[in-house]
């Protein structure tokens, strides 16, 4: 038993985490918040790095990494709130893709709904959709759907509702459904997890600057005790997040069991996270010109997608009760 | 990374389970009671027998120099088997990590293998009636007598668990009365048959005569008694207290235990639950899952030679709270059966909920990670 990341592993991590805080500030999160279709570098830099294209087999010029080695990446991609489809097509598709071509260096985009929906995350920056059916995933090309953008609370995703009009591929039959569906919902929990510790450092930040009474807010224990309480649920939901990408990578039998525990234990954190540094900004926090809501609209809805907390309790209870 | 045991540390697994199936104790009393924890010391000299009682020590002192993660292993195995509560816990996991930090050779030698061999049983003393939370308060003092090479210990000490059926104290004694707080205390070594103790054990919320309070009346101490630095003692006893917050004294093994019987209660009562309660019986399960694989990612870092601080506090709220949720469920579970529950659920209870007081309450403990683990300031 050794739990840890090696050094190559922590060193793609910073690469990562240095490439996002140049690339995507809050003011690129903000931005994509009134534009369509791709902004800032970010997108093209991370395939130029190979981490869109990190899962897909070395023969077709991927790195071959497992997800045990992604989830360090994504949970950085949450700490930026990149606003991409990164598990969606890093995490989902590139374990589909026999050959993903354009879309291993993200010259080209896919993005997946969650389950069965139709409603596409990102969907005007993506060139491919993925279909969740009954006992099959296809994959579709933007001249083969028509998109109907439809609100979302987190202005950076940029939803649209699909209608296949023309052909799509299968790229996926049996397991593959709820293998795909795994890497979904643990990509998505490590973002939460990212998510949560912005917050947490955004609120530690304020809460440290700010003065009332003479003194920083943050030395009052009503603040401390709400932050230690967020930090606290994020140490214990990271670990979750770690083993359930080693049983992917290693085809536990259990794997299933262990995405949930995670995705259920990320979104909780990165709910609590969000309550507590809304609340422990004040009313600075409550403003659409801080950047807070930027990160507390994101946390809302990944904790919701690809299983939200009850859902994923329920598919535990399920396996151990 | 490698999630897997090695080979090594199965076949440790696996000898650990075969031992404890069938020898554990089965409806042992409990050891907070007089008779109790006599039956207890039987099982913990039976332990100690077969090496099992300290697996981390080192083979001189009883053990079998077991690393971290196999000392893990033996825990969950422990509990697994349904091993009862150590009532030698205080001296093993709070005074002998202390004891290796900073005792020396003669006192190492002479103190662990009577530790481990529960013929020495340990009590700490650190509370005082007004010196809770506030640790840096304790007014007990020790006066040199530089006559007899020793010094001379007075004041009260309480809250002092098991302290009636112990043989000695360890605990903090004023030595610099000039100094304040945490400076001029140091940390001694004393036996409770000493001239001059005296130990009035009473009774805790469950009934049991599981606490003490113990007077010193100008007991002696000698110099070879005093652990670490004469007016050291807080940074001596700080080592003590990670170890208390932190896994060592409340491992996960036992968390997966009680969570697994809380499944266990969930398949013969849920039925007639409000099913609700089937997402408090998963939380749990997931949540005790999840101290365990927190504490593997600490250990090895630990291993790796990296310090657990503060960051025990985290660990100490975590296990704490959540072993008051296992038992809140549990006691639902049971609804009004719960009031003549014989099975051990309530007066988990009871004891559960002394786990968010002890080892510093989890007010302190929430202001340890704000100020020492998220940096936020002190005033």
């Amino acid at each position: 038993m050794r739990f840890a990341f090696t050094d190559d592993h922590l060193a793609f991590r910073d690469a990562v985490r240095d490439l996002l805080a140049k690339e995507c500030p809050a003011s690129v999160v903000r931005d994509a918040w009134g534009h369509d279709g791709r902004l800032g570098a970010a997108w093209s830099a991370l395939g130029e790095m190979g981490v869109l294209g990190a899962m897909a087999s070395e023969d077709v010029g991927g790195l071959a990494l497992g997800m045990a080695h992604l989830v360090l990446l994504l949970e950085e991609t949450g700490v930026a709130a990149l606003p991409e489809p990164v598990v969606e097509h890093a995490a989902v598709a590139m374990g589909l893709l026999v050959d993903p071509g354009r879309a291993l260096d993200g010259t080209e985009t896919v993005t997946a709904p969650f389950q069965h929906d139709t409603v596409m995350p990102y969907a005007d920056r993506a060139d491919h959709f993925l279909l969740f059916e009954d006992g099959r995933i296809r994959l579709a090309g933007r001249g083969d759907v028509t998109l109907e953008p439809c609100e979302s609370v987190d202005g950076a995703r940029h939803l649209a509702r699909l209608t296949l009009t023309g052909d799509a591929s299968t790229v996926g039959t049996g397991d593959d459904l709820e293998h795909a569906f795994d890497r979904g919902a643990l990509g998505t929990a490590a973002q939460l997890v990212g998510l949560s510790r912005r917050m947490v450092d955004l609120t530690v930040e304020h809460a440290t600057e700010r003065r009332q009474f003479g003194v920083p807010i943050g030395s009052f224990q009503a603040v401390k005790h709400h932050l230690a309480d967020a930090r606290l649920a994020l140490e214990f939901a990271r670990p979750l997040v770690y083993r359930a990408a080693w049983s992917i990578d290693s085809g536990d039998p259990d794997t299933a069991v262990h995405v949930s525990m995670a995705k259920a234990t990320a979104s909780d954190a990165a709910t609590l996270a969000g309550r507590v540094a809304l609340q422990c900004h004040g009313a600075i926090g409550y403003s659409f010109e801080y950047d807070l809501h930027l990160f507390l609209k994101r946390a809302w809805v990944l904790a919701a997608a690809w299983g939200d907390a009850d859902w994923h309790r329920d598919r535990v209870g399920r396996a151990i009760l | 990374m490698d999630l897997t045991f090695t080979d090594s540390e199965q076949r440790f697994r696996e000898e650990c389970r075969t031992w404890l199936e069938a020898n554990v104790p089965r409806g042992l009393p409990s050891g907070d009671t007089r008779e109790g924890f006599a039956r207890h010391l039987e099982w913990e000299r039976a332990l100690f027998d077969a090496r099992w009682a300290v697996v981390s020590w080192p083979d001189e002192y009883g053990g079998r120099g077991a690393s971290a993660m196999e000392w893990l292993i033996f825990e969950e195995e422990y509990y697994r088997a349904g091993g009862p509560q150590r009532v030698t816990q205080n001296g093993i996991f709070l005074l002998a990590p202390t004891v290796f930090a900073f005792g020396t050779k003669e006192q190492q030698d002479r103190i662990l293998p009577r530790m481990a061999s529960a013929e020495d049983l340990w009590c700490q003393g650190w509370s005082e009636p007004n010196a809770g939370s506030d640790l840096a308060g304790i007014q007990s003092r020790a006066a040199r007598d530089q006559a007899a090479g020793g010094w001379r210990l007075s004041g009260q000490k309480t809250w002092t668990t098991r302290g009636a059926f112990c043989t000695h104290l360890f605990g903090l004694f004023r030595s610099d009365p000039d100094a304040e707080r945490h400076r001029g205390l140091t940390y001694f070594l004393v036996p409770l048959d000493a001239p001059g103790v005296t130990v009035r054990g009473f009774g805790r919320l469950d009934g049991d005569e599981g606490f003490a309070e113990v007077f010193l009346d100008e007991v002696f101490v000698p110099d070879s008694d005093v652990l670490g630095e004469v007016h050291q003692g807080w940074s001596v006893a700080m080592a003590t207290t990670g170890a208390e917050r932190g896994l060592t004294l409340r491992s996960p093994g036992r968390f997966m235990a009680a969570a697994s019987r809380l499944v266990d209660l969930w398949r013969d009562r849920g039925a007639d639950a409000d099913p609700r309660r089937r997402d408090e019986v998963v939380r749990a399960y997931i949540d005790a899952d999840a101290y365990r694989w927190q504490t593997f990612l600490t250990v090895t870092r630990m291993t790796g030679g990296e310090e657990m601080g503060a960051e025990s506090s985290l660990t100490k709220v975590f296990w704490s709270e959540l072993d008051v949720r296992i038992h809140e469920t549990a006691l639902a579970l049971l609804g009004a059966d719960a009031e003549r529950d014989d099975t051990g659920w309530m007066k988990g209870y009871e004891f559960a909920l002394s786990g968010p007081i002890y080892a510093g309450t989890n007010e302190i403990q929430r202001n340890v990670i704000a100020e020492r683990v998220l940096g936020l300031p002190r005033r």
